[in-house]
């Protein structure tokens, strides 16, 4: 795609006959993908994975740029009666420009609508949005000579792409696969995704080993304990870990890696709002151009005020992720409840999801 | 002195005006819980074809005008083709957009903080002064611009001045420059001329107008007519032909929302500690209906629901046929005025005003039920002056109006 430049250009020339709209917005009725205005996909096909999972592949359109990193997420928003409903979920295709397509692997969640739409209910030929990869939770390049992967559940998506991206390389460019072990729970064999390609990747590569766990059968993996961390892997405390999976596990690992005082070597990548930071003291929170305002306390997030008070708030993932919930602040200072930094630049764009008041702010919604 | 003593409502007890208020959000809550999947198809369904008739109107032009054969059937129908995709653009698509009324379907090209439209107004100073200014002050005398858009006298209660006297010209230059009227109109021209506007803001203002308006002027009147190069004059001319059909056609529907015998002014005090169902009201007073075919509904963007969209701006406009019934019933059950007729006899009405109010007060008798008129002063107020935005107007943000305009 080496007439990318160009063909913007020509785009951006042709916006003189369409203004006050883009091109885009008249090419996209051709092809629902030819628009780079809101980056969308077609989803091409959803292969089932486990009795609850089920794998996307996605088509797309223009503006994507599949520079992702193995590990990272998406944003994937789906119209459901009507009205746009965003989730993220973890890349697990590899980066790879000539596939033309990615991979995002969904459980349906007990509670979740979306999820269990997108496992359930997505016909292929639906068009979704998407949102610009993110996420730190990456696996480095070059990769560690040594890694350690700690999976729970759905949390092997992202640590799929990375071991994909891994098997992709001894294939390609013959560079072998680094020394990975990586345990694995899962309440039952049956939910357990990808178990397949798992299997035969260990098959293929010597330098990968892997640990499987059924907690319905066996218990939680307890990592002090005799069957724990010192047994799958005698050397972890030298090996870069990945962890990712439920809020809890992810818990007792960070808390574990402190008492052993390798921390450092831990990288997590959550899925729920984590609150870790101090609220922030509330206030008057001020919405100009709806003229309306509320008081909020310390914990009430940004976002939820402004729903208290009937604004109509934009809102996607709802945990600091896909950043639809951005809004400028026009004056005043927030506090980001996850980690505790504070915001206080006029007309600075905050994410109202994760955010709470420090003292009476006035945002432009 | 409140709204309780505005005469069309002297027999509601304020027990049934708060009341009505209930029975107005609960009509409200009942639109608002069941928006779903049918109406976001019908506004992408309307953009669908807004486009594909602006791009076929392009097309018709460009290609039609080559042949000798095909230039005059290409310019009629060009110019139509363009014609209505303007109108349905400005009025049911532009116009709803930005009042909010599809906000919830959470989709960022189909929001009221984005929107731009196919006109010289930029987006943003049109949410000012029609979202805020008309929709909250709706018929207020000296707070509503709409009045007569500080160039014509539509009230009895607008003082008279020798210069009413070219009412009949202006008003026809209005009609036929209409999006120009429209671009200028959040200037506030009057306050302007009293010296009562801020510099610095009417500087930004004017920039964003000139900026908008020669995209729109080079992409009608230079772009495309150059592309049909010898034929210039044939795309040129059918280009003007279209913004002009599209201004008289906006023109006639807004006059039709709020000057037809029946639609009532007030003032400032009549506002004084407004209630929501005070609110209620006097947007159902102060407004006018027409009717009409579907088809008619949907090229004047629903404004023949005048009464409904003042009441509900931001609820859908393809639900307002059944929200009529409702208000109508309501006003029906409690003996309140609603104004509506056939298209013909509200424009009419309008037009027959800005005649008669051309001349003093004196030589003309009213065709208005009087209302109450106590001294007042006349003077237009500015934003810090007027009471603070009502939500349901609609998004109005400064920052986001830059992009495309």
């Amino acid at each position: 795609m080496a007439s990318t430049i160009p063909w913007e250009r020509v785009r951006r020339s042709a916006s003189k006959l369409t203004t006050p709209l883009h091109p885009d917005d008249y090419l996209r009725l051709l092809n629902p993908l030819w628009s780079s205005r809101e980056l969308r996909g077609r989803v091409e096909k959803v292969i089932p994975e486990t009795e609850d999972a089920a794998t996307l592949v996605i088509r797309p359109g223009w503006g994507w740029r599949y520079d992702h990193k193995p590990g990272q997420y998406v944003g994937i928003g789906i119209q459901v009666n009507g009205k746009f409903q965003w989730r993220s979920y973890s890349v697990s295709s590899p980066p790879e420009r000539r596939r033309g397509t990615i991979t995002i692997t969904v459980r349906a969640m007990p509670e979740g609508k979306l999820s269990s739409h997108l496992v359930k209910g997505l016909e292929p030929g639906t068009i979704v949005r998407l949102a610009l990869p993110e996420g730190d939770f990456v696996l480095p390049d070059p990769p560690p000579e040594r890694m350690l992967f700690l999976v729970g559940g759905s949390g092997v998506t992202p640590v799929m792409a990375m071991l994909r991206t891994l098997d992709r390389r001894s294939r390609e460019i013959g560079r072998a696969m680094p020394d990975v072990v990586m345990h694995y729970s899962s309440p039952t064999e049956d939910r357990m995704i990808f178990r397949d390609e798992l299997d035969r990747l260990e098959e293929q590569h010597d330098g990968l080993t892997l640990h499987r766990l059924q907690t319905d059968v066996d218990g939680m993996l307890d990592l002090a304990g005799p069957d724990g961390l010192d047994k799958i892997c005698p050397d972890w405390r030298d090996r870069e870990t990945y962890a990712c999976g439920p809020g809890p596990m992810l818990d007792a690992i960070t808390e574990y890696y402190e008492e052993q005082d390798v921390v450092d070597h831990l990288h997590l990548e959550r899925f729920s709002l984590e609150l870790g930071g101090e609220g922030g003291e509330g206030g008057t929170i001020t919405f100009q151009n709806s003229g309306k305002t509320i008081e909020a306390d310390g914990a009430t997030t940004v976002l939820e005020a402004g729903e208290e008070a009937g604004v109509g708030m934009p809102y996607g993932c709802r945990m600091g992720i896909c950043h639809t919930c951005t809004l400028t602040m026009i004056s005043g200072k927030v506090r980001d409840l996850r980690n505790g930094n504070e915001f206080d630049s006029p007309n600075e764009p905050v994410q109202t999801c994760v955010t709470a008041a420090v003292g009476d702010c006035t945002l432009d919604i | 002195m409140a709204i309780a003593d505005v005469k069309e409502y002297t027999h509601l007890t304020e027990e049934e005006v708060d009341q009505i208020g209930r029975e107005l959000d609960a009509i409200r809550t009942e639109i608002e819980e069941s928006r779903g999947a049918a109406d976001a198809a019908y506004i992408n369904r309307l953009i669908k074809l807004q486009r594909a008739l602006a791009a076929a109107g392009r097309v018709t032009l460009l290609v039609g005008s080559q042949f000798k054969e095909t230039r005059k059937p290409a310019w009629v129908l060009g110019a139509s083709l363009l014609g209505l995709h303007k109108i349905l653009e400005n009025m049911e698509i532009g116009h709803n957009v930005m009042h909010g009324q599809w906000d919830w379907m959470n989709d960022p090209e189909i929001h009221s903080s984005n929107w731009e439209w196919d006109t010289a107004q930029p987006a943003e100073q049109w949410k000012h002064s029609h979202n805020y200014i008309h929709h909250q002050f709706t018929n207020v005398l000296g707070y509503d611009n709409d009045i007569g858009y500080g160039i014509l006298r539509m009230a009895r209660e607008q003082k008279w001045s020798p210069y009413n006297l070219g009412q009949p010209i202006y008003n026809s230059l209005l009609a036929t420059l209409f999006e120009w009227g429209v671009a200028l109109h959040d200037l506030d021209i009057e306050r302007i001329r009293k010296g009562e506007k801020d510099p610095k803001e009417m500087k930004r203002q004017l920039k964003q107008i000139f900026r908008k308006g020669r995209n729109q002027v080079l992409k009608d009147y230079v772009v495309y007519p150059a592309l049909a190069g010898k034929q210039w004059k044939t795309v040129l001319t059918a280009n003007v032909a279209a913004n002009i059909t599209r201004n008289l056609w906006s023109y006639m529907i807004i006059f039709c929302g709020h000057f037809p015998d029946g639609a009532v002014h007030f003032t400032e005090e009549e506002i004084e500690d407004e209630t929501r169902a005070e609110w209620y009201l006097r947007q159902i007073l102060g407004s006018a209906n027409f009717e009409g075919g579907r088809t008619l509904h949907i090229l004047s963007g629903s404004l023949g629901y005048q009464i409904e969209h003042h009441i509900f701006p931001d609820l859908p406009s393809n639900r307002y046929p059944e929200i009529s019934e409702k208000v109508r019933a309501l006003a029906a059950k409690y003996d309140i005025p609603y104004t509506t007729g056939p298209l013909y006899r509200q424009y009419g009405q309008a037009l027959r005003t800005i005649m008669k109010l051309s001349l003093p007060n004196s030589w003309t008798k009213s065709d208005q039920p009087d209302p109450p008129t106590p001294p007042h002063d006349r003077k237009r107020r500015g934003d810090d002056e007027r009471p603070s935005r009502r939500a349901e107007l609609g998004g109005w943000s400064r920052s986001s109006s830059n992009a495309r305009a």
